[in-house]
């Protein structure tokens, strides 16, 4: 993913589609533990879920706790509660 | 947005079962100072928190608090696990058992069920980080009671690292405290709510 920036909204929005994506199929894994399209599928949108959220650490800040790397902290500072609250203006 | 880590914040491995103190340790997941009352206090006092660093703490620290009602949870199911009728008889675990079998329901000690009313959230910082201060050292007090009545280390031990943790945490709130009051007037902390009059005031 080396295109153009998105936007921090264009990013957010993704994360949360993709997201959503994961909470539903684990959901649904929880009781098909078997069922091999629903795993793929899994695995797809997890491994593009992770990649969203460390893309969108290194521009604007962390969202996990296991996405605050060195490479996301512009002056060495702790940036995990720089980025406006969830339920806050300007937050995601 | 939450995610669950399937894994305990501290190893909870308890080999012996003890009905008659489970009863005793069940009120740190629903009793007064207990860890519920704690993580629902902290994550209910953070939306109108108007500093930053104090809102990072009680979400962290409400994060954290519902860490340790799955330690004191794992806790109270394993001194509990497989026990026979003439076991639950015999420890006095029988008026527990009669309601919700061998599961995990929030109440204290005494079997009084858990309620809201256990904590404040009052929209003012400095009154609700003098709540929390005082909630940290009212678990602490719990924990310390709590060693006093028990004698098997592999339950000692989990405890001992809730009850560090209260510690830590009266530490942080502490400096919380300090934040918030540096940001106000130190002549007279009380001459506007921040939470409150905020926006006309600062």
């Amino acid at each position: 993913m080396n295109e153009a920036r998105r936007s921090r909204k264009e990013m957010l929005d993704w994360i949360n589609m993709i997201s959503f994506a994961v909470d539903d199929v684990k959901l649904f894994l929880d009781s098909h533990p078997d069922c091999q399209e629903a795993l793929e599928y899994f695995q797809d949108m997890k491994a593009q879920r992770v990649q969203a959220l460390k893309e969108y650490a290194k521009y604007y800040g962390p969202l996990t706790i296991d996405t605050a790397d060195p490479s996301c902290m512009t002056d060495q500072r702790w940036m995990w509660i720089d980025e406006p609250w969830p339920w806050q203006e300007g937050g995601c | 947005m939450w995610n669950y880590e399937k894994r305990l914040q501290y190893p909870v491995k308890i080999s012996q079962t003890n009905p008659r103190i489970a009863q005793v340790i069940i009120s740190q997941f629903g009793g007064p100072d207990g860890e519920l009352a704690a993580s629902m206090r902290y994550l209910s006092q953070r939306y109108t928190m108007p500093y930053k660093e104090v809102t990072g703490l009680l979400t962290d620290i409400g994060t954290e608090e519902l860490a340790h009602m799955e330690m004191i949870c794992a806790i109270v199911y394993q001194l509990t696990k497989d026990l026979t009728p003439e076991e639950i008889e015999k420890y006095g675990f029988d008026k527990y058992y009669v309601d919700h079998t061998l599961a995990l329901w929030p109440q204290a000690a005494s079997g009084t069920p858990w309620t809201a009313t256990y904590l404040q959230s009052k929209g003012d910082p400095i009154t609700d980080l003098h709540e929390d201060l005082a909630a940290e050292q009212k678990a602490r007090t719990t924990y310390d009671n709590i060693l006093r009545l028990i004698k098997d280390p592999e339950v000692c031990d989990p405890i001992r690292f809730l009850r560090e943790r209260e510690i830590v945490h009266y530490q942080r709130f502490g400096e919380g405290l300090r934040i918030v009051q540096d940001k106000l007037d130190s002549r007279n902390f009380y001459a506007f709510n921040p939470e409150f009059d905020g926006k006309n005031c600062r």
